[in-house]
């Protein structure tokens, strides 16, 4: 007995201790096995899989439009733009010209995507962080968002709104208003985030140069996304590879050089200014004509391989399709965000107070089912 | 860099290298044994400097087992494809390029929990998101019958 009571308080001695898989702050079932010295984390160890689906072997006995509802599962906050990544990659595979109504209320759909997906990264950064209002206000704004999906796409967050040549149905008459009324209502309650959390003095002693990110490391490590621009790599596909509409809006890609948390935070506050900038510049120019192309029943890819990368909320998703002419896929890759940017946590954390591991791991905006497939 | 060009200098740096240009992207069939001092060659080389490796894929190929690398230069942008084979599908072992690019670390143990390929030289090889007593689903003759409802 008396030894054991010495080994606990023995200050050399390594503690090590479970944080998941029911943890509050990992967001999801994640398991992040921490040794501690003290209070201070030597080494976090994820152990992943809790939720592992085998959704890439399970995409090689179904078919591409099949696929698409798969993609939902993954990064369920960005379910849209999953949708349209693969939509893409079937299109090119196919050469098929989408109409341009098409590609711009593609792009409206995912810049609401992003939206409510940061609304849902400040609502719980805020709440990890022990600002339990920050949960209301940013759950309240995302409804008016999952509202506009209702109304259009029949679905509030796994949408399902896209197919391989188009759209699954038109838009709602009542969408363009509803947009611009959420814009509207949105322009005036985003600086009211920033009064609750962005100046708060406990909230900057929390964030600011707490697990420092070199853009050195963020390259190599594979951190995209608001993660990645926070710490100067840039690496935003919109930009770099547009795709869909984005070539015909003008925004700014959101660069730091810091990489602290404070700032992955920040790279997501700016970026819901970006989004609602490019919202207003496609509402009112919505092209006529018609939101699908008439596909045939079995869809086929020639053989080949084919890579597409679009912008999820999270970082860059890459789908890689490899076909060998059937209606099948013969392998399908997910490259997921979320997967390339928990790999760093190990060396962010590395040196803090565990306390600042849960703030390092709400700024990393982890989605689970994103990191398991 | 263009990708005519691209493919004349990776030709240059390895001569059993087979250069194709595909509509996307340089693809660069490479040997097994080749693969890590390319890799390498391709991350150190001012001209190239390929320090993100965005995809990593592993692949049964029927006979052959395969692993897939996208890497692209996050200073001029260029991207390219190496794909490598290995026959011995009982003990397939690969150089590992987890220290040419860190994210290679997590990528690799999920090819190795999944496809069964060993990555030598790696830090920390285990499996991923299974548990010892899965084989290995992603190859193409796994056959599970218990957990796998075939039609």
């Amino acid at each position: 007995m008396e030894e054991t009571v010495k080994e606990i308080i023995d200050e050399n001695q390594e503690y090590v201790i479970n944080m998941g898989p029911q943890h509050p702050s990992t967001h999801g079932v994640l398991r992040l096995v921490v040794s501690l010295k003290g209070e201070m984390v030597r080494n976090v160890e994820p152990h992943i899989g809790y939720v592992h689906r085998g959704i890439e072997k399970m995409c090689e006995s179904i078919t591409y439009p099949q696929i698409i509802h798969l993609t939902d599962r993954m990064d369920y906050l960005s379910a849209h733009i999953n949708n349209e990544a693969v939509c893409l990659n079937v299109e090119k595979a196919l050469e098929i010209e989408i109409p341009k109504r098409v590609k711009v209320i593609r792009t409206i759909m995912s810049e609401l995507t992003r939206i409510q997906s940061h609304q849902l990264f400040w609502a719980t950064f805020g709440m990890d962080l022990g600002g339990l209002t920050c949960f209301f206000y940013g759950l309240r704004d995302r409804e008016k968002v999952l509202d506009i999906w209702e109304e259009t796409c029949g679905g509030r967050m796994l949408v399902n709104y896209n197919c391989p040549g188009g759209l699954m149905y038109d838009i709602h008459p009542n969408f363009q208003k509803r947009v611009k009324e959420f814009i509207k209502y949105f322009r005036k309650t985003l600086p009211e985030y920033d009064q609750l959390l962005t100046g708060n003095v406990i909230f900057h002693e929390r964030t600011k140069g707490i697990g420092r990110l070199s853009l050195e490391n963020a390259v190599s490590y594979g951190v995209t996304g608001p993660n990645g621009r926070a710490s100067g790599f840039s690496c935003d596909v919109r930009k770099h590879e547009p795709y869909s509409a984005y070539d015909r809006v003008s925004f700014s890609e959101v660069l730091f050089t810091e990489g602290d948390t404070f700032h992955r935070y920040l790279a997501r506050m700016e970026e819901m200014r970006e989004s609602m900038n490019i919202l207003e510049q496609l509402i009112d120019n919505i092209p006529e004509g018609s939101f699908a192309v008439k596909m045939k029943p079995v869809i086929k890819l020639p053989e080949g391989e084919y890579f597409q990368r679009v912008e999820t909320a999270r970082g860059e998703l890459g789908v890689y399709i490899i076909s060998d002419g059937n209606k099948n896929p013969y392998r399908i890759k997910f490259r997921s965000p979320n997967f390339a940017n928990l790999s760093a946590l190990n060396l962010m954390a590395k040196g803090f107070k565990i306390a600042d591991l849960v703030a390092i791991g709400g700024s990393l905006d982890l989605v689970i089912p994103d990191i398991d497939r | 860099m263009d990708k005519p060009k691209l493919g004349e200098l990776i030709r240059s740096f390895d001569k059993e290298a087979e250069v194709k240009e595909g509509k996307q992207f340089v693809e660069v069939n490479v040997p097994a044994s080749n693969l890590y001092k390319l890799a390498k060659r391709l991350r150190e080389d001012e001209n190239t400097d390929f320090d993100f490796l965005f995809c990593l894929t592993g692949v049964d190929y029927g006979n052959d087992l395969g692993v897939v690398y996208h890497i692209r230069s996050s200073k001029f942008n260029h991207s390219v494809v190496l794909k490598t084979r290995i026959s011995d599908r009982n003990n397939p072992t690969l150089d590992s390029v987890s220290d040419i690019w860190k994210t290679a670390d997590f990528n690799e143990r999920e090819v190795y929990d999944l496809l069964g390929i060993r990555f030598s030289n790696h830090p920390d090889l285990r499996r991923l998101f299974l548990d010892r007593s899965w084989g290995f689903p992603l190859r193409k003759d796994y056959v599970d019958e218990i957990n796998i409802v075939t039609k």
